[in-house]
Parts: C-alpha cells; structure tokens; sequence
C-alpha cells in the first residue's frame, strides 16, 4: 500500500488552472523528485500536500485513508486540516527559521507546544520536555550542526539555516517529508552540505518528495522523477528514462534548456 | 516661591502622568483589537474600522476632546462626563487608533513564510501569533512606539482645553493669578525629564531585542 495517493489533484487561483489532474503515488521509503520549469506547478503541488492551499478538486490519501477530498467538506474544516498537516513536513526553499530562537529552540518548539495538548502533560511535564530535548540534540547532531544549538539564525550560514530547517521537519516525524527547491536560496558553495544531508536522509529510506533544479541530484537520489508543466504531469518513471530518455517532446525541450545552461 | 511653585507644578505632573498611563493601559490593547479589525477578511468589519481610524486621523485630537466633553451633552442631554474621565475617553480613543496602525504596519512586516512555517509544524492560529509573530512584531514596532509614545506625553497637555489640571494648568495658573510667566516656562523641564526617562527605556528595549534579526 502507497504511503501517499494523490488523485485527480486540482487547483485554480482565480480563473486560472495552475494545477490539472495531478496523479501519482508514493511508496514508503520512496524519494520522489519534480522537476519542471517555474510557473508549471510544482511548488504549488507541494504547497496543496501541506494544506497551505486548499485544492479545489481530487483527493489525497496517506496510509490508505483518505485525508482530503474535495467532495467531502468534513476534511476541509481547520483543526481537521491542522492535523493531517503533521503527516508531511515540509522544508521552505528560505528557510523560515524563527529568528528569535536558538538552533535548539526552533527545533523543539512544534514538539513542546504538542506535548501540551497529550493527556498527563502536567504530571510528566519534565520527563517529556527533556526526551524532546534529547530527541532534538541527536537530530541536531546528525545535521552535523551540535556546535550551533545555542546559536541563533542569523548567526548561522545559509546552508546550516537549511540544515536546521531540516532538523524541525524531521523532529514531527512525518510520513512524508516535502523540500520546496530546498538549495535555490543558497549561494553555490553551500548547496553541497545540503544535499549531502538529503542523500542521506534518502539512504536511511525516508519517504520524500523533493521540488528541484538540481538535474544531477534528482538523477542520484530520486528512486522516481516528475516532469510537470503548465500545471500537468507530462512525465513519470525512473530517473534514466525521464532524464536520459524521456518520451515527450516538452521533456526534452526543458532538459536540453538546463544542459545548454 | 521656587518651591511652592515646584510643589504645585508636581501636582499637575501627577495628572499628566495619571493621565499618561491610564491612555497607554487601555490604549494599547484597544489598539491590537483595531489593527485585527482593519486587517479583517470581512469586508463588513474592515471598512467601518478604516472609517473610524480616517475620522480619528483627520481630525485634531483637541477637536475630540471638545466633542467627548460637551457632545453627548448637546446630541442626547447627558449629564457631563467628570472632566478627566472625558479627557482620558478621548486620548484612548485617539491613541489606539494611532497604535493600530503601528500594529497593522509591525504585523504586515512579518513574512508570510513564518506563519506558514508553523501552520505546517501543527501550530494552531493563537500559537502561532503568540510563540512566533508577536515577538519578532514588538522588536519591529518599539521605534515608532517610542515616537508615539512620548508624543502622548506632550499631547495630555491639550487635556487643559476642557479644564483638567493638568501641568500646563497648573503654570497658567500663575500667571493669572500672581502675574509671572516663569512656571509655564518651568514645566518643560518636567516634560524634558520624563521624555529622558522613556527615551532611555525604550533606547534599553531596542538593545534587550537586538540579539534576534
């Protein structure tokens, strides 16, 4: 069973359809990257799965259930919305780090403010702020940032931002976790660190869906690539056939656009 | 005479800060509740609050003095507000529109990007607003608050103009009364001395936030 099943996606700003027909579907451990030019749909695709949009059409599914459908006004309402949210995680192409936070802080607080709302949260108060401390300081360390806890934001590299704003998503433990052109904010030197955590996170089978314009990392990382554009899926397979042979002209155009750059 | 000067001066000065403080403790939350108002959704609630905030704006706040103190007297034969109560109507009324404006300019600064990143961390609106906009609102707002602030200070004089004692009163006084113009001149000082004051507090402020961009 796919950990994700998106059907019959569809999304409109005003009269205009920035999002037709979307289908496709995730595996658990999977990593799935899109591709496609700017306008053709994919940041807003991402954006939909996190519910920071609402679609106006298809379904989505996580786990076989299904979590929003447009026909059915019941997964619509906000606190409905505001929990299904916790099965993605998504990581902001800038950022959105809480800059009055330490590295430390902005990776527990999503956690703590949780833990609040579980039942026995007063009686067991110092045991669950500490586990979530704990929990945070071994994810902080995996992004290779423990030096960096106490620091703030704008102390930091763009690229240890990004390794911080990964630290938080991952800390809800979603089931899927979303990057929205997770390197295109950052200066050349620093996307390296970046996508040497995402392959990592890929190597330890977290099920992701990645926006990119890194046309080698797609081919390295992806188990699956996406071609959209202007707001379809034109194209769907592995990463040798979509990027070295893919079957539809538009495809083509737009690879032998970024191989000329 | 310097001290007895001194001594009535001080008493205004009271009133002036009374009037002071009781403006900024209901003026400011008043004010929050007025710049959500005018950034509303609905359209039904957004335009008379702009509406109010344009009036309150446009219109000399010794003008609204006057119309709190002697208006619902002349619209509807009520009884006169006691004069301070009238005069602190009309300064928290003016205030909180000014303040929402700064609220609305301090909240609208704030990318969209933040909300966003806790909206899909799980956090609920009031979280959000609390744990995430508000601080980062504050630091952005304490400049143009301070301006304000001590604007307000300067203001409570036009308090006079429907008879509360207030500082400046209390210097006139003298000179109707014995004929000597130096305590008016005198109650700038105390004016100088409490704007030093805020000045330092909020110059203390601005630092306690300068550890966050």
């Amino acid at each position: 069973m796919p950990v994700l099943e998106v059907r019959k996606l569809q999304k409109n700003f005003g009269e205009l359809e920035v999002l037709t027909d979307i289908d496709f579907s995730l595996d658990k451990g999977e990593t799935i990257a899109i591709i496609g030019s700017s306008g053709s749909g994919k940041t807003t695709l991402l954006r939909c799965l996190n519910f920071l949009e609402h679609p106006d059409g298809g379904s989505i599914s996580v786990n076989g259930k299904v979590i929003f459908d447009a026909l059915d006004p019941v997964t619509k309402t906000e606190s409905e919305i505001r929990k299904k949210r916790l099965h993605f995680g998504l990581v902001f192409q800038n950022f959105n780090l809480f800059p009055q936070y330490t590295v430390l802080q902005n990776v527990c607080l999503a956690s703590e403010l949780l833990a609040k709302e579980l039942p026995g949260y007063r009686q067991n108060k110092k045991t669950v702020l500490a586990d979530i401390e704990n929990a945070a300081r071994e994810n902080l360390n995996q992004m290779g940032l423990l030096e960096k806890l106490h620091c703030y934001p704008h102390q930091l590299s763009g690229g240890q931002q990004q390794r911080v704003a990964i630290a938080r998503a991952l800390a809800l433990h979603p089931d899927i976790l979303c990057f929205d052109e997770p390197t295109s904010a950052l200066d050349p030197e620093l996307t390296g660190e970046v996508l040497r955590v995402i392959r990592g996170l890929a190597e330890k089978k977290t099920t992701m869906i990645i926006v990119t314009h890194e046309m080698a990392f797609a081919r390295d990382v992806a188990d699956r690539v996406i071609f959209m554009d202007g707001g379809v899926i034109v194209e769907q397979g592995s990463p040798e056939q979509v990027l070295a042979n893919p079957r539809e002209e538009r495809t083509r155009q737009f690879l032998s656009r970024y191989s000329n750059e | 005479m310097f001290w007895t000067v001194t001594l009535s001066l001080l008493q205004g000065m009271g009133i002036t800060v009374k009037l002071f403080c009781l403006t900024l403790l209901f003026a400011l939350p008043l004010g929050l509740l007025i710049s959500f108002g005018s950034m509303s959704r609905l359209a039904a609630l957004r335009y008379p609050i702009k509406a109010i905030i344009w009036a309150i704006r446009g219109t000399p706040l010794m003008l609204q003095l006057i119309v709190v103190y002697y208006g619902p007297g002349l619209l509807f034969g009520w009884d006169l507000l006691p004069r301070f109560m009238a005069a602190l109507v009309a300064f928290v009324i003016n205030y909180a529109c000014y303040f929402s404006e700064i609220y609305r300019g301090g909240i609208e600064s704030i990318p969209v990007g933040q909300q966003e990143a806790g909206k899909v961390l799980g956090m609920t609106k009031p979280q959000i607003f609390f744990k995430v906009t508000l601080l980062q609102v504050i630091k952005r707002i304490v400049p143009p608050m301070g301006n304000e602030i001590i604007t307000l200070v300067k203001d409570t004089s036009l308090a006079r103009i429907i008879g509360v004692y207030e500082i400046i009163w209390s210097g006139q006084a003298y000179t109707k009364s014995a004929g000597i113009i130096w305590p008016l001149f005198y109650t700038g000082v105390f004016y100088l001395i409490f704007n030093g004051a805020l000045t330092i507090l909020f110059g203390r402020i601005e630092r306690k936030l300068s550890y966050f961009r």
